[in-house]
């Protein structure tokens, strides 16, 4: 996996949505639709529709009503704070005509009937948007005309409204729980044809639909996968090499068994996959406490492997050694470069670098495991239970079949738990201990052995004509996995363009965090453009809009390219500045940026801005954001707080973390040294504006925070003439005088 | 290992652990009181925040030896059946996202409000800087005690008014 891209987990084709609404009939009674599978959808289709009470209506996977009137929804993807437990069940009650709040949601446990079950790359609102409301109003579909059938009168002249429908002609009405015999006997519709709402007609889209779990939330009850227990489990934790790769040559494990509450201590010898079960010794106690304190007299021998010298300041000096080099994969060229800087008024040179961070989950990695010889039942807070499954079926040679996950609610995601690396472990350690175990981490774990968000360094130039326009751009890229795509912004917008791509080998485990390569490379770009407007003399927003130019949609370089709807960004650009007033005079030390960004389908763009005090103290008064992600918002407070918190989680990242590598390991132990944005430092106001275009609804876990880091660094310009060109913020001398 | 008799939420229990056993881990552990959350260990992320004697204090670095018999409180007690006016504003308002930090944020600003009916934006950020939210919630948190001094005040002059 690149970790600068974002995971593309399948999406689906259209013979796999024909294939995801087709009808098909079971022997128990219910009918069921939907299956992404051609060949095991319908044999797990009806497994569910067996698990049902009998006489249940369940016309699809994902809804059950009750004779007692019950409406019970299924949540299909893990929730990790992106709110999706909520929102998509509210798709398919808005269609269904179900009140919501007569309506129960139960998280999915993991099922290919429910197709890709990997909540990454703000997928969720696009794959689901339109097949939840095609499957509710199937269901309402059919208790309409069982309602018309027990009238005898046409379907057409019968309504449904709250769970009720009404034939006005004669005045009669049923409720739902009074058609759900009838209906479960009635053949299902083509839900491609279903007729959906207007959205005029809306009552839960678009409105402010607090969480399904706030009450269980604020009231301390078991919910989050470290709060999981089972009868008879055991409490495990589990030690690697600090060094990444490094294995276990020895331990006094002896020892550690004669430990009070310890149960049993063992070395798993593991794989070579750094994102998979790693080597490690396990030690297996009758509670976390005393897991924790033995582990504390553990001594363990490392082959630390041949990673053990890197450090932080090592790639740095390679990265500049490749640059100087001036060597690396093109991966764009356009125009002509040198001619283009050889006629250039005004050229900039700037060297961009950001440090790798954590995604510091607030609940550490944790599952917990019952696993035999060839079966695996698993309870994990994940964001991809079908990884796990994948995994534990490599690595323990489960077979899939054999193989449960039950999802539970995750203290945050923001990729980390896109990786199956603490399901394996738990795993591995459950079958070889013989007992259940719940595994923990602690936090120097999680920061220690985390899939991290790599660093890296861009070698950028520019160049500005004698108009003031930018014409010329040359980007050389050094990072540690993957490289730079022929599509980065603002590749197809600058005529003469040059685009060098160098990796730097190293044994780190990496993976997505929340808007992987955008979350940095927005920083890079949208502030060097910011440098180039002040070189020329001119206002950020006049150069951003003439970039952007009168383009439509320019297609993507190639078959997985990515088009670029300029117009869509073009008009938040302007709202943004409007709703900002832009361009108003402040005293120094305050100062307004703009910047914007454009990933997983959504257009997006901020001001900020800052007061910075002479000794440099940094404080963000106000964000104002606009976000085009289509026609629809869902849950508009969820889309809300999605926003709110993606510009905190973007100062947090881009003001203060780092961790730093030495010695082939994470110097930073814990959450002292690695410095998490707190109250008082988060931006005192954040408005947020959806501007709604005529495009199909898309995901807000990610696209928002990219734009934050640049729009603040240019209003620190803005503020101090300070320019700064490294994350964190913290490592540049900002104060003025 | 010792016996320790704990007042935990109005009930007295007993447990048989060693004594510097954080009392995070036996709440969480022994009594089956899971809404006491494991963040750091180390107390920089306050998601373990109880009361003990009606101050908000750290369960990961408080030894069950040294709580005696004060009282203490955790979420699941803070109110008989989640109605505190803070737990209802957090419902209002949707706090939460994640909602791993929200019972120690709850627990470190239901003691702010015991101390500080009225408290201002300032007065908030000071109490609440101990606190770590990973998903960003800090503005809906600051409007969710603001809201929650609106709810205590309108149900305390309702009973005022009986």
């Amino acid at each position: 996996m690149n970790p600068y891209e974002a995971p593309t987990p399948p999406t689906m084709t259209a013979l796999d949505r024909r294939d995801f609404l087709r009808l098909t009939s079971v022997a128990s009674g219910g009918l069921i639709l939907g299956s992404f599978l051609k060949n095991t959808g319908d044999v797990q289709a009806a497994e569910i529709a067996k698990t049902a009470p009998a006489g249940d209506f369940t016309p699809n996977a994902f809804i059950r009503l009750g004779l007692d009137g019950s409406i019970t929804l299924i949540a299909p993807r893990p929730d990790s704070g992106q709110g999706v437990k909520t929102s998509l069940p509210m798709l398919l009650a808005e269609d269904l005509e179900a009140p919501w709040q007569s309506v129960t949601v139960q998280m999915a446990d993991l099922n290919s009937i429910y197709g890709s079950q990997a909540a990454g790359g703000s997928t969720s609102t696009p794959t689901f948007y339109t097949l939840l409301r095609q499957l509710g109003a199937t269901a309402r579909i059919m208790l309409v005309e069982a309602a018309a059938q027990t009238w005898g009168v046409p379907a057409n002249e019968c309504v449904a409204e709250s769970a009720v429908v009404h034939h006005r002609a004669s005045k009669r009405s049923l409720a739902y729980r009074d058609l759900v015999a009838k209906a479960a006997t009635l053949p299902v519709p083509d839900a491609k044809k279903a007729v959906l709402k207007d959205s005029k007609d809306f009552k839960l889209l678009g409105r402010r639909i607090s969480g399904v779990d706030n009450q269980k939330i604020v009231t301390g009850q078991n919910l989050f996968g470290l709060d999981f227990k089972l009868p008879g489990m055991a409490y495990a934790v589990f030690e690697k090499c600090p060094v990444f790769g490094g294995k276990v040559v020895s331990a006094n494990l002896d020892r550690i068994k004669t430990l009070p509450g310890v149960k049993d201590a063992f070395i798993l010898e593991g794989t070579s996959d750094l994102r998979g079960l790693m080597p490690g010794v396990a030690i297996i106690a009758d509670s976390t406490w005393a897991a924790l304190s033995a582990r504390r007299q553990l001594k363990i021998v490392w082959n630390e492997g041949t990673h053990a010298n890197d450090s932080w300041d090592n790639f740095t000096q390679q990265a500049q050694a490749l640059a100087a080099k001036g060597t690396g994969n093109v991966v764009r060229k356009d125009g002509d470069i040198d001619a283009a800087f050889a006629a250039a008024t005004k050229t900039v040179e700037g060297v961009y670098s950001y440090p790798f961070i954590s995604h510091a989950n607030l609940e550490p990695q944790n599952c917990t495991a019952r696993v035999s010889a060839d079966h695996a039942e698993i309870w994990a807070p994940t964001q991809n239970p079908g990884a796990g499954a994948d995994m534990v079926n490599k690595v323990l040679g489960i077979p899939k079949a054999n193989i449960t996950v039950h999802i539970l609610r995750a203290g945050g995601g923001f990729g980390r738990r896109l990786s199956a690396d603490f399901v394996v472990e738990a795993a591995a350690i459950a079958q070889k201990a013989g007992v259940p175990v719940k595994l923990t981490w602690t936090r120097e774990d999680d920061l220690r052995h985390d899939h991290f968000r790599p660093g890296g360094f861009h070698f950028l130039k520019g160049g500005v004509d004698d108009s003031g326009k930018i014409t010329a751009w040359r980007n050389h890229t050094v990072l540690f996995a993957g490289g730079l795509s022929a599509d980065e912004f603002p590749s197809r917008f600058i005529p003469n363009h040059l685009g060098l791509s160098s990796v730097i080998d190293n044994g780190i485990p990496m993976g997505p965090w929340r808007a992987p390569g955008s979350c940095v490379f927005a920083f890079v770009y949208q502030s060097f453009i910011d440098e180039l407007a002040h070189a020329a003399g001119r206002d950020p927003l006049a150069v951003r809009l003439e970039i952007l130019g009168d383009h439509g949609t320019v297609p993507g370089t190639g078959e997985r390219g990515t088009p670029y709807n300029a117009a869509r960004m073009k008009a938040v650009v302007k709202l943004v500045a409007e709703k900002s007033g832009w361009g108003k005079k402040l005293p120094r030390g305050q100062g307004q940026g703009i910047a914007f960004h454009f990933s997983h389908r959504g257009y997006i763009a901020q001001v900020a801005e800052v007061t910075v005090a002479k000794t440099g103290e940094l404080r963000v008064d106000r964000v104002v954001c606009v976000a085009d992600v289509g026609s629809q918002i869902v849950n508009l407070s969820g889309a809300e707080n999605q926003v709110e918190g993606s510009i905190v989680d973007g100062l947090s990242a881009a003001w203060r973390q780092e961790l730093n590598i030495e010695r082939g390991r994470i110097v930073e132990a814990n959450l002292a040294e690695y410095q998490l944005l707190r109250m008082p430092d988060a931006p005192r106001k954040i408005e947020c504006h959806f501007l709604q275009s005529d495009n199909p609804p898309t995901g807000l876990g990610e696209p928002v925070l990219p734009p934050l880091a640049p729009a603040v660094a240019n209003a620190i310009f803005a503020a101090t003439g300070k320019r700064i060109r490294q994350l964190p913020f913290s490592k540049t001398d900002i104060s003025w005088s | 290992m010792a016996k320790f008799t704990l007042q935990v939420n109005g009930q007295s229990r007993t447990v048989d652990v060693a004594p510097e056993t954080p009392l995070l881990w036996v709440l969480r552990d022994h009594l089956d009181l899971v809404g006491t959350k494991f963040g750091c260990g180390i107390g920089q992320c306050r998601a373990c925040t109880v009361h003990i004697g009606g101050q908000p204090v750290q369960a990961c670095m408080t030894p069950i030896s040294g709580v005696g018999r004060k009282p203490v409180v955790t979420i699941e007690g803070l109110s008989a059946d989640g109605t505190h006016p803070l737990q209802k504003a957090w419902c209002e308002l949707d706090v939460a996202q994640c909602g791993y930090c929200q019972a120690g944020q709850l627990m470190t600003a239901s003691a702010l409000l015991a101390d500080n009916p009225k408290p201002t934006d300032e007065d908030i950020d000071n109490a609440m800087a101990g606190n770590l939210c990973r998903c960003g919630t800090y503005l809906r948190i600051r409007a969710g005690i603001h809201r929650a001094a609106e709810l205590a005040t309108a149900s305390n002059s309702k009973e005022a008014a009986k």
